[in-house]
C-alpha cells in the first residue's frame, strides 16, 4: 500500500509538472512565435495604437449611427460571460422578445417580420461579435441617415464587410459589428471626432 | 439549410474516418508495437515511469488494477482541492482571484477527478490561472487517461483466455496520458489558436469601446485547455459559456475542430476495441450499433433547432435560421445542434450554446444522449458502458433461443450478470432519485423561488433544469441547463456525490466482469450459439439499448420536455 501511494503521489507530481507547466509553456511559446496576435486576445489598434476592443468581443453600441450587436444577457461584460439560459416557453423571455421586436423595427423603420431571430434573441456568450447580414440590412437606412451618406455607401461597406461560411459550407454568413463600426468611422468619417482618448493598459 | 446538413454530414464523416487511424494508433500503443512517434514520446514515457518507480512488466489481476485506479485518483483529488482552496495566495493570479468555498471546491475538484466537468463557478472569476493549468489542464489529461486505462483493461480481459491479468495501470494511464492525449492535444491546441483562441498570460485586457465605455475583457492560458477539454470527454471550459464563448471557438473552421476533437475519441476507442480482441468485425457491429442511434439522433436535432421555437413564431419573429437564443450568429442552429447531441452522448459535456435555451425536444435530445452514456460515450468508460449492455443484450438473445449465453467464445454466467446489473441499474438510480429529492426539497421549502432561488424558468422547463443536473452529473457529462442556480450547499454537494458514484462503480464493477471472463477458457461457438459480430446481434443490441437504456426515465421525459414541447404548440 505505501508503494502504492508513493507511485501515485509521484505520478501526480511528476504530470502536473509536464501537463500544468511544461505543455502549457510549449502552446504559449507557439503562440508568441506563430499567432503573436491571436493568443494576446485579437485586440484590435486604432492608427494612434490605443486598443479600441477585440476582433472577436462584441461591444455595446447605442448610438444611431453605429451597426447595433445582438442582445447581451450579461450586458457585454466580457469579464463575467453568460447566456440568459430562457428556457423556450418562459414568460420573462417572450416579453424580452416581443420588447426588442418592436424597439429595432420602430428605431429602423422597418416591418417587424423582416427582424430577423438573431437581433431579438440573446447569443450565448452574451459577447456575439457577429450579426447575420439580414441584421445588417435592417439598420442599414437608420446609418446612412445618422451619418447624412447616401444608403448605397453603407450597404456597400456592410456587403464588404459580410464574411461567407468558412470554405463556403462551414457555419453561417455573418458581419462582424466592431470592424464595420470601425469602418463607418474611417471611411466615411464622422463620430470618431467625438469619441473620448482611448486608454489602454498596453 | 443545404450547406448546413453538409457541413453536419462532413464534420461526422470526417470524425469516423479518422478515427479509424487513431484507433489503429491506440491499439499499438498499448500492445508494445512500433508507432511514427515513438521516436518523441518513448522517452518521455521512460522518464515518467523511472521518475514514478513503477516496474513495467508486473502485471495486475483486476483487483490490484481497480486498487491502483483508486488510489491514483484520491491522490489527484486530495492535491488539487488543496490547490483550489489555496489558490489566492498561489502565484500566477494577475486578476487577483478569491480562494474556493469548500463546497464548491469539492464538487469542483469530484467534477473534475471523474472525467465531468459539471462546473459551479464560471472559470472568469472562479479560478486563478495556475488552477486553470495544474488543476484543470493537468485533471483533464490524467482523467481522460483513467478512463482509457480501464477501457483498454476491460478489453484485454475480453481478448485473454484463462488469464488473471488484465494489465498494468500505471504503465497505461502513463501511455494514455502521454502517447495518446498530449500530442493530439498540441495540435488541437495550435488550431484554435490560429483561430483566435487567446493563450497569454497577461490577464484581462481593458480598452474603452467606440462609444467610450470601459470594457473589461477577460482573457488567458485558454488554448491549451480548450483542446485536452475536447479530446478528454471533459468539456470543463475555460470561460463560463464555454465553447459559445468567442475566445474558445473563435470561428467555423475551430467549431469544426473542436467538434471532431469531442468525436474521434471515443469512435477510435470503438476500433480499438476490434484490433484488442482480434475481431474487427465485432468493432464494427458495435460502431454502427452507436451510429444507428448517434445518427437519428443529429437529424432529429438539427430538425428541431432549425424549425425555431413556436412561440417567437407566433409573435411574427423571422425564424428562417431557426431558434437563436443562446446561440452564436457564426454556428447557426444546426452546428449548435450537432454539437448539442454529440456532447451529450460522448459525456464531454462542453457547449457552444446555452442547452437550456434549446427547444424543448432538443434539450430532450441532450438528456437521452446522457440517459444512454453508451453511444461513443466517455474515453474508455463509453465502450465500458456499452460492455454492460452487450453482456444483458447477449443474456437476453440467449434466453430466448434456450442456450447457455455467450459472449466471444465465453460463458456469460450468474456472476457476471450480477455486475452487469449494478452497472446498468445505478444510472438511472441516481438520476432519477437526485431529481426526486430536488424536488421533494423544493416542494416543501415555503416560497421555494425566493429562499432557494434555484430555477431561473417556470413550470416543467424547471423540473427539467433539476432533471438534467443530476443526469450530467450521473453520466460525467458536466454540460447544464445553466439556469439552475446551482452554487448551492444543496447542489454542490449532492451532485459532487452522485459524479463519484457514477464514476467508479460503472468501472469497478467492469473491470470485476472482465477480471471473471478473462479467467474463463474460450468455447468453441457452435452452430446454436448467436455470434456478437453478427448484424442480428447489432439490431437485438440496438433494440436493448433503446428499451432498458431509455424506458425507464420516459415518465421523467414526460413531465418535463415533452409537457413543454406540447404546451408550446
Amino acid at each position: 500500500m505505501l508503494r502504492e501511494l508513493r507511485s501515485s503521489v509521484l505520478f501526480t507530481l511528476v504530470s502536473m509538472i509536464l501537463l500544468g507547466g511544461v505543455y502549457q509553456g510549449i502552446v504559449w511559446a507557439i503562440g508568441r512565435v506563430a499567432f503573436p496576435e491571436q493568443a494576446a486576445g485579437s485586440l484590435i489598434r486604432d492608427r494612434r495604437g490605443w486598443v479600441v476592443g477585440s476582433q472577436l468581443i462584441a461591444q455595446p453600441f447605442s448610438r444611431p449611427e453605429y451597426f447595433h450587436p445582438r442582445p447581451s444577457a450579461v450586458d457585454f461584460n466580457a469579464a463575467a460571460t453568460g447566456g440568459s439560459n430562457y428556457g423556450p416557453s418562459n414568460p420573462e423571455h417572450l416579453a424580452a422578445v416581443r420588447e426588442r421586436l418592436s424597439r429595432l423595427a420602430a428605431a429602423n423603420q422597418v416591418p417587424v417580420s423582416q427582424v430577423p431571430a438573431e437581433m431579438v434573441t440573446a447569443s450565448g456568450a452574451g459577447l456575439d461579435p457577429h450579426i447575420p447580414p439580414a441584421g445588417a440590412d435592417i439598420q442599414v437606412a437608420r446609418v446612412a441617415s445618422a451619418r447624412r451618406v447616401s444608403v448605397d455607401r453603407v450597404r456597400d461597406l456592410v456587403q464588404t464587410h459580410t464574411e461567407p461560411p468558412t470554405l463556403g459550407f462551414l457555419g453561417r454568413p455573418r458581419v462582424n459589428v466592431l470592424e464595420l463600426n470601425l469602418a463607418l468611422d474611417a471611411v466615411l468619417g464622422g463620430a470618431s471626432s467625438t469619441t473620448p482618448p482611448h486608454e489602454s493598459r498596453r | 439549410m443545404i450547406t448546413d446538413s453538409l457541413a453536419v454530414a462532413f464534420i461526422v464523416v470526417f470524425a469516423i474516418a479518422t478515427s479509424l487511424p487513431i484507433g489503429r494508433y491506440i491499439f499499438c500503443v498499448f500492445s508494445d508495437r512500433r508507432t511514427w512517434l515513438d521516436p518523441v514520446l518513448m522517452p518521455v514515457e521512460r522518464l515518467v515511469l523511472r521518475a514514478i518507480g513503477v516496474d513495467a512488466s508486473a502485471q495486475q489481476d483486476w483487483k490490484a488494477y481497480s486498487r491502483s485506479l483508486l488510489v491514483s485518483n484520491v491522490v489527484m483529488w486530495l492535491a488539487t482541492f488543496l490547490i483550489v482552496s489555496v489558490q489566492h495566495a498561489l502565484p500566477l493570479n494577475p486578476d487577483g482571484v478569491a480562494n474556493m468555498e469548500p463546497t464548491l471546491a469539492f464538487n469542483t475538484i469530484s467534477s473534475f477527478t471523474t472525467n465531468t466537468n459539471l462546473q459551479h463557478y464560471s472559470g472568469e472569476t472562479g479560478l486563478s490561472y495556475l488552477s486553470q493549468m495544474i488543476v484543470v489542464g493537468f485533471l483533464q489529461f490524467v482523467t481522460a487517461a483513467t478512463g482509457v486505462a480501464a477501457g483498454i483493461a476491460v478489453m484485454r480481459g475480453l481478448a485473454s483466455h484463462r488469464l488473471s491479468t488484465l494489465g498494468n495501470f500505471y504503465v497505461d494511464l502513463t501511455r494514455a496520458t502521454f502517447r495518446v492525449f498530449l500530442p493530439l492535444a498540441l495540435l488541437v491546441s495550435i488550431v484554435v489558436m490560429s483561430q483566435g483562441t487567446p493563450m497569454t498570460f497577461e490577464g484581462a485586457a481593458r480598452v474603452t469601446t467606440l462609444e467610450g465605455q470601459e470594457q473589461t475583457i477577460a482573457r488567458g492560458v485558454t488554448a491549451a485547455v480548450v483542446s485536452i477539454k475536447q479530446l478528454g470527454t471533459n468539456g470543463g471550459g475555460y470561460f463560463g459559456p464555454n465553447s459559445a464563448h468567442p475566445y474558445e471557438n473563435p470561428t467555423p473552421l475551430s467549431n469544426l475542430v473542436e467538434t471532431w476533437a469531442i468525436l474521434v475519441m471515443p469512435m477510435a476507442m470503438v476500433w480499438t476495441l476490434g484490433h484488442m480482441v482480434g475481431r474487427g468485425r465485432f468493432a464494427l457491429v458495435i460502431f454502427a450499433t452507436m451510429l444507428a442511434i448517434y445518427v437519428p439522433m443529429v437529424v432529429a436535432g438539427v430538425t428541431f433547432e432549425a424549425r425555431g421555437n413556436p412561440a417567437l413564431e407566433a409573435m411574427g419573429v423571422n425564424q428562417a435560421t431557426g431558434s437563436l437564443e443562446g446561440k452564436e450568429v457564426r454556428f447557426g442552429a444546426a452546428l449548435s445542434a450537432l454539437w448539442a447531441v454529440s456532447t451529450t452522448v460522448t459525456s464531454n459535456g462542453s457547449v457552444n450554446a446555452m442547452h437550456d435555451s434549446l427547444t424543448p425536444l432538443g434539450g430532450l435530445l441532450s438528456m437521452v444522449g446522457m440517459w444512454l452514456n453508451n453511444v461513443f460515450g466517455g474515453v474508455g468508460v463509453g465502450f465500458i458502458n456499452m460492455l454492460i449492455f452487450v453482456v444483458v443484450g447477449v443474456f437476453i438473445a440467449g434466453m430466448m433461443i434456450g442456450r447457455t449465453p455467450e459472449l466471444l467464445g465465453k460463458k456469460v454466467e450468474g456472476r457476471e450478470m450480477k455486475l452487469a446489473s449494478l452497472a446498468l441499474l445505478w444510472h438511472p438510480l441516481a438520476i432519477l432519485a437526485g431529481a426526486a429529492v430536488a424536488c421533494y426539497v423544493w416542494a416543501t421549502t415555503a416560497d421555494p423561488a425566493m429562499s432557494l432561488g434555484w430555477l431561473k424558468n417556470p413550470g416543467p422547463h424547471g423540473f427539467s433544469e433539476m432533471l438534467y443536473e443530476f443526469t450530467s452529473a450521473a453520466a460525467n457529462n458536466g454540460s447544464g441547463f445553466e439556469g439552475l442556480g446551482d452554487n448551492t450547499p444543496f447542489w454542490n454537494i449532492s451532485t459532487g456525490v452522485v459524479m463519484l458514484l457514477s464514476r467508479y462503480i460503472p468501472i469497478i464493477a467492469p473491470l470485476a466482469l472482465a477480471g471473471s471472463l478473462a479467467a474463463k477458457p474460450a468455447a468453441r461457438e457452435t452452430a446454436g450459439s448467436l455470434p456478437a459480430d453478427s448484424a442480428t446481434f447489432g439490431f437485438t443490441l440496438w433494440a436493448v439499448i433503446l428499451i432498458l437504456g431509455l424506458l425507464m426515465f420516459m415518465p421523467a421525459a414526460v413531465l418535463g420536455p415533452i409537457s413543454e414541447h406540447l404546451a408550446l404548440q
